[in-house]
């Protein structure tokens, strides 16, 4: 059988790799640039019995897709900046209670309506700490439309195994630039189902007594188990508790699932890094420019490569650390004031030669910009 | 089934002060759940935040206590996502119609079949005693010490207006109409909405000088009459009771299963 292959926007390209994963349940609310994703999943969802709603707001939203994981379906919400400021309580609850779900926020420029029409990646510190009091969070990214495919997959497979919410940072040119997508059969791509209790009927469950690995087995409201679920300390039976045994077990349970695996989480690819002396770190749309720049710089027989990362939650420090060991200068390349930028910063042996190329004015960055101060570093002038 | 079974004794003693009304609307709840025989199994509770929320911990049901204002928000996603579960939602009457005043009305519109009871104390509890959008004018409370000027909703003409099919108002006191009227409430299909007024002595009573628990109950008695009544034709100041909405709208996880039902044959076509 031939491949299925498409034409489409990269919102379109998430909206295949949420159904391919077996997304289920989709509540949303209109917002630029989007809003793309919901206007696809309306069509998409009820054919193949799932189930799309349009709420009053970006809270209720992300609340009502908090609801139907609960039931045991695959869940997602879309939005951009505002939306994403707005949803931030009802992310913590998720983080909190450990309900699968997933957020896709197609960047635009902010802070406040800012720049609705217009590229930004300007909400990376947002995705991490933007809901209140400690927590852990896995934020996924991608360049191109196969990646946001897969990345969209992998999502969902985290949020299921995890039991958190998960986001994907596009941004508005990844959102609406349009390219080919080549969807895989149905089977050539791990789909992860969430883990559900073997606990039998009238035997007690412990929604929230992790297990040795550390994760906790679900049962779906509507099942034989009937279990308290709230954005309160609680204990293993999620009834409230302040306690303060079971508030820092729970806190430090809920940091550790995802930071201690970070080394499983990490997406990140390798453009041109053998032997490269200069490194741009980038991701999502910032990364194309980045990935056409040094392959014109190498065909020059310069010695410049990427590290283009797809998860920027929990931050890769490690990989970063190693892959930039042997750089004479890192160059982040980012559209936003110098997120990732700062992360780059602090995992690498030499922050000193660690620069920010970056954009801010709502247009996308070009590899001529990036080329400009990759000469002022390499010391051959303006 | 004893109505104990109904409850997680595992969590009792209950955290609401002696004298609260919210207790009484348990019994009331719990007793209608009861008297139709509903396997627990198929209920679903989903509260917001506030003394009222509390409520959801204590039944033993699937239950969802979640942040505040949204529940109607969480229980809509429970009820398109799994239309056979009853879904029960409990709120105070500022995370009913305060913060989560904008979901009220959406619920009610939609007409979804979901159970929406607003334990109306007219007073902010849990934080200590602020008024709420129920309080009404000239009350005293923790923000408002020369008395209140806001006007109050009206739970009834709101839900009403915004399209509830099933509309009712009861009080602490009169716990076996609250018993009845839960009842058609959680049977009924569509959105339904019983207020029922519940005492605070602790804040609202003593700020106001409405006395102890059974005071504030007594007055429950003087100042309501039944719809229809003559005290209330005669007395048309006082707060009526009774069942003011029962009427048959498009339900709305049932028309979404007919777009389910088109957009699959467009499908197949």
């Amino acid at each position: 059988m031939s491949k299925k292959i498409r034409f489409i926007q990269g919102n379109e390209a998430c909206v295949e790799g949420a159904l391919y994963a077996g997304l289920d349940f989709y509540a949303g609310y209109p917002i630029t640039p989007s809003t793309e994703i919901a206007e696809h999943l309306s069509e998409r969802l009820p054919q193949v019995g799932g189930k799309f709603i349009q709420m009053e707001d970006e809270i209720a939203s992300m609340c009502a897709i908090i609801g139907a994981s609960l039931t045991g379906k695959k869940v997602m919400t879309a939005t951009s900046g505002p939306g994403f400021s707005l949803k931030q309580e009802a992310i913590g609850y998720a983080c909190m209670a450990e309900i699968p779900c997933v957020i896709a926020n197609v960047q635009r420029g902010g802070p406040s309506t800012g720049n609705p029409t217009h590229v930004s990646q300007g909400d990376i510190n947002q995705a991490r700490w933007g809901t209140h009091g400690d927590h852990a969070i896995i934020a996924l990214t991608a360049s191109n439309h196969q990646d946001v495919f897969r990345i969209t997959v992998d999502a969902f497979n985290l949020a299921e195994t995890y039991r958190t919410p998960v986001i994907l940072l596009f941004d508005e040119v990844i959102g609406h630039m349009r390219e080919k997508l080549v969807i895989p059969e149905k089977g050539e791509v791990e789909i992860v189902d969430r883990l559900r209790t073997s606990v039998p009927k009238d035997v007690d469950y412990h929604p929230y007594l992790p297990r040795e690995d550390g994760r906790l087995p679900m049962s779906d409201f509507g099942g034989e188990h009937r279990y308290n679920v709230t954005g309160l300390f609680h204990d293993m039976w999620g009834f409230p508790s302040n306690n303060p045994k079971i508030v820092n077990d729970l806190l430090r349970h809920l940091v550790d699932k995802i930071d201690n695996n970070v080394h499983t989480i990490t997406r990140y690819k390798e453009h041109f890094l053998e032997g490269a002396e200069y490194i741009m770190v980038s991701y999502g749309s910032s990364a194309r420019s980045a990935i056409h720049l040094a392959q014109n710089r190498r065909n020059k027989g310069e010695k410049i490569g990427v590290l283009e990362l797809q998860s920027i939650w929990p931050f890769p420090t490690e990989l970063v650390k190693e892959k930039c060991a042997n750089a004479k200068a890192v160059l982040v390349v980012e559209m936003n004031m110098g997120q990732v930028l700062a992360q780059v910063k602090a995992a690498v042996r030499n922050p000193d030669r660690v620069f920010l190329v970056n954009r801010i004015d709502g247009k996308l960055i070009t590899p001529t910009d990036i080329k400009q101060l990759l000469r002022v570093i390499q010391g051959r002038g303006v | 089934m004893p109505v104990k079974d109904y409850l997680r004794e595992r969590f009792f003693p209950h955290m609401w002060c002696p004298g609260c009304g919210h207790g009484t609307i348990l019994n009331a709840l719990i007793h209608a759940v009861e008297g139709l025989g509903l396997n627990k199994n198929e209920i679903v509770m989903v509260s917001g935040i506030g003394c009222s929320a509390r409520i959801s911990g204590y039944v033993d049901f699937h239950s969802l206590h979640t942040i505040h204002g949204r529940a109607l928000t969480f229980a809509t996603g429970v009820k398109l996502s799994k239309p056979n579960l009853k879904v029960i939602v409990p709120m105070g009457d500022g995370d009913a119609l305060a913060i989560g005043g904008n979901h009220f009305i959406h619920a009610a519109r939609r007409n979804i079949d979901i159970t929406a009871i607003v334990m109306n104390n007219r007073i902010y509890g849990m934080t200590g005693g602020q008024f709420s959008p129920l309080s009404g004018p000239g009350v005293k409370a923790t923000t408002a010490p020369y008395t209140t000027i806001d006007s109050s909703f009206d739970v009834v003409q709101l839900a009403k207006a915004a399209g509830a099919s099933f509309v009712a108002r009861s009080t602490a006191f009169h716990v076996k109409e609250a018993t009845e009227m839960l009842t058609k409430a959680i049977t009924h299909k569509g959105f339904s909405v019983v207020e029922i007024l519940s005492q605070c002595p602790t804040h609202f009573g003593r700020k106001n000088k409405e006395g102890d628990a059974v005071n504030m109950l007594n007055l429950y008695k003087d100042n309501t009459a039944k719809l229809g009544s003559k005290a209330l034709e005669e007395k048309p100041h006082l707060i009526p009771r009774g069942i003011f909405v029962d009427s048959e709208r498009p339900e709305y996880c049932e028309e979404y299963d007919k777009i389910i039902a088109a957009a699959m044959k467009e499908k197949a076509s």
